[in-house]
């Protein structure tokens, strides 16, 4: 048992090992990160590393970005997903169900590396280039949280929609009354999982904006790799720190919910 | 039909947005891209000319496109292999229920929160050819100090090792997930039948946890082929020498800094047909055994 303890404690390590050291290289001096041998406490200058970082590549603007379209899009596709999984469940059938269903699960099929060009001519026919439009609007339907809400709808027992029903009570009303609270667990799950994707998506947003004032904190990383000769990792780091806080923060406040759900799945 | 609504509109109306933006984004642009991969398009002009399967036949002769093919595969079958293997053994001590299980659950699931263009940038910090604790580590051990990232092995390994750490997050909590479905009596009846813990694990572990290994199997090979972009530009470019340009940087490379669309539509229509295949195949298994989140 205490072998297998100190197996887990090291494994645990090494997993989180680079995001302490990147914590610990952002709190550095310049000159700080090169000495041999290497630093192990954090230096003061996390701060004036931040600010510098901050200013080089606007990084307030670009954490406001990714933070607003990672929560329009994950919230987007929430309400889409429940929608078109209240549709499929509580409702007769009705023509085209199945194909509707198809559809929508072949997304899963179109990822955007298979229609890249013509999804950006699109932006470009639209005029979203460079636009919120084009960093949100493509991404709101999601087979995800549409397959994972159906699923959850299906162990709802039929008793309950049944009572609404013959009380007088609308489908709508049933939806927002009595499903979307008890499906308090999937909504945190889904929103947790779009958030992620949505605050960590680059190669969508390298090629749809092109301003400055419209890029997400992604690129910006890049940007500040990408200015010197040697690297300064100190301010890139601080970059970093920024950059991994915020989807840190919403999944220490889900990952209950989001692992809830999980073993949700397997169990069936 | 009990507890069913009837409703000859609503329906649709409630489908009707997930439809609409699949069809404009999703599906119209897919076929879209198939068209255009038969065209050769003006990078100046924009005006297509239709060339046939021309753009196909160049792909596959391209030395460029196979090479980054076979990166592609190189790469993704590292992630798998080492994502998974890893994932697994950290999640089978894990299980074991030890004191302070919770620290260990939350702390390991980190990584997931992170971006690939994160991944790579920390990474890229680890195995700085100076100051990097991996090079200072092996130059202290062996007296080797390695510029990563101007050899094609060690790029393409390094890369590999920053994208399999951001998915062991994933991973763990899949596997956790999956052993604790794994009914403790039937270990205990083999243990009890003289099996010994390495016996139980491969004859009744791993075979329950299989379909959660063949989740993971697709999730991680989708991963490593479609989402890895960012990765790559912050910590190679796809060098050096193509070393580590996986199908999507080519992609990536052709439409958006040559503006070569017809050629680019056929590699999207290419990537298609592996994404497909790796999606059937997860259907097919899913329909029966497999239930994820």
């Amino acid at each position: 048992m205490l072998a297998a303890h100190v197996l887990l404690a090291a494994a645990t390590l090494v997993i989180v090992f680079p995001m302490l050291y990147a914590v610990q290289v952002s709190t550095l001096e310049f000159q700080d990160v090169f000495v041999f041998p290497p630093k192990l406490l954090p230096g003061g200058a996390f701060a004036d590393n931040l600010r510098r970082a901050w200013e080089k590549v606007h990084l307030g603007r670009l954490l406001a970005n990714s933070a607003g379209i990672a929560v329009v899009v994950a919230l987007g596709k929430i309400c889409l997903s429940v929608m078109a999984a209240f549709a499929f469940t509580y409702f007769r059938d009705f023509p085209g169900k199945t194909l509707l269903f198809l559809a929508i699960l072949a997304t899963h099929m179109l990822p955007l590396p298979v229609r890249i060009v013509p999804t950006f001519q699109l932006m470009h026919d639209f005029g979203w280039v460079n636009s919120y439009q084009a960093l949100t609007v493509p991404f709101f339907a999601s087979a995800t949280g549409t397959l994972l809400f159906r699923q959850f709808f299906l162990t709802i027992p039929p008793a309950l929609s049944e009572a609404a029903r013959v009380d007088g009570a609308g489908p709508l009303r049933f939806l927002v009354r009595i499903l979307l609270p008890l499906s308090v667990n999937n909504l945190a799950a889904l929103f947790l999982v779009e958030f992620l994707y949505m605050w960590n998506e680059y190669l969508w947003p390298l090629i749809v904006t092109t301003s400055d004032e419209m890029r997400v904190v992604q690129i910006g990383i890049k940007m500040l790799v990408a200015t010197d000769a040697q690297a300064e990792w100190n301010l890139i780091m601080a970059g970093v720190v920024a950059a991994m806080v915020p989807p840190l923060v919403v999944l220490l406040a889900l990952q209950r919910s989001f692992v809830g759900s999980i073993s949700l799945g397997q169990e069936k | 039909m009990e507890g069913r609504f009837p409703g000859r509109i609503l329906p649709y109306a409630l489908l009707f947005p997930s439809i609409a933006v699949i069809a404009v984004f999703l599906l119209v642009p897919a076929v879209e891209a198939l068209r255009l991969s038969f065209f050769e398009v003006s990078p100046f002009t924009g005006r297509g000319t239709f060339v046939g399967l021309a753009n196909f036949r160049e792909l596959v002769r391209s030395d460029i496109y196979r090479g980054s093919l076979s990166v592609t595969l190189l790469f993704a079958v590292g992630v798998v292999a080492l994502g998974l293997a890893g994932s697994l053994a950290v999640a089978v001590l894990a299980s074991l229920r030890l004191p302070g299980f919770g620290v260990y659950r939350t702390v390991l699931l980190w990584p997931y929160a992170l971006s690939p263009a994160v991944a790579g940038t920390i990474w890229a910090l680890l195995f700085d050819p100076s100051t990097g604790p991996v090079t200072v580590l092996l130059r202290a051990v062996t007296g080797l100090s390695p510029n990563w990232m101007m050899n094609g092995t060690y790029a393409l390994a390094v890369t590999v090792v920053a994208a399999t750490w951001k998915m062991l997050g994933f991973n763990i909590v899949f596997f956790l997930a999956g052993l604790q479905a794994v009914p403790q009596e039937l270990r205990e009846a083999a243990q009890v039948d003289g099996a010994g813990a390495v016996r139980v694990f491969w004859r009744i572990t791993f075979p329950i946890l299989s379909p959660v290994t063949f989740f993971l199997f697709v999730m991680n090979s989708l991963y490593a082929f479609f989402e890895v972009f960012g990765l790559i530009d912050v910590m190679t470019q796809g060098g050096p020498g193509g070393a580590t340009e996986i199908l999507v940087y080519r992609l990536y490379q052709d439409a958006f800094i040559a503006a070569r669309w017809g050629i680019a539509s056929a590699q999207s229509i290419l990537l298609f047909v592996m994404v497909g295949a790796l999606t059937l195949l997860q259907f097919r298994l899913a329909g029966r055994r497999v239930v994820y989140a």
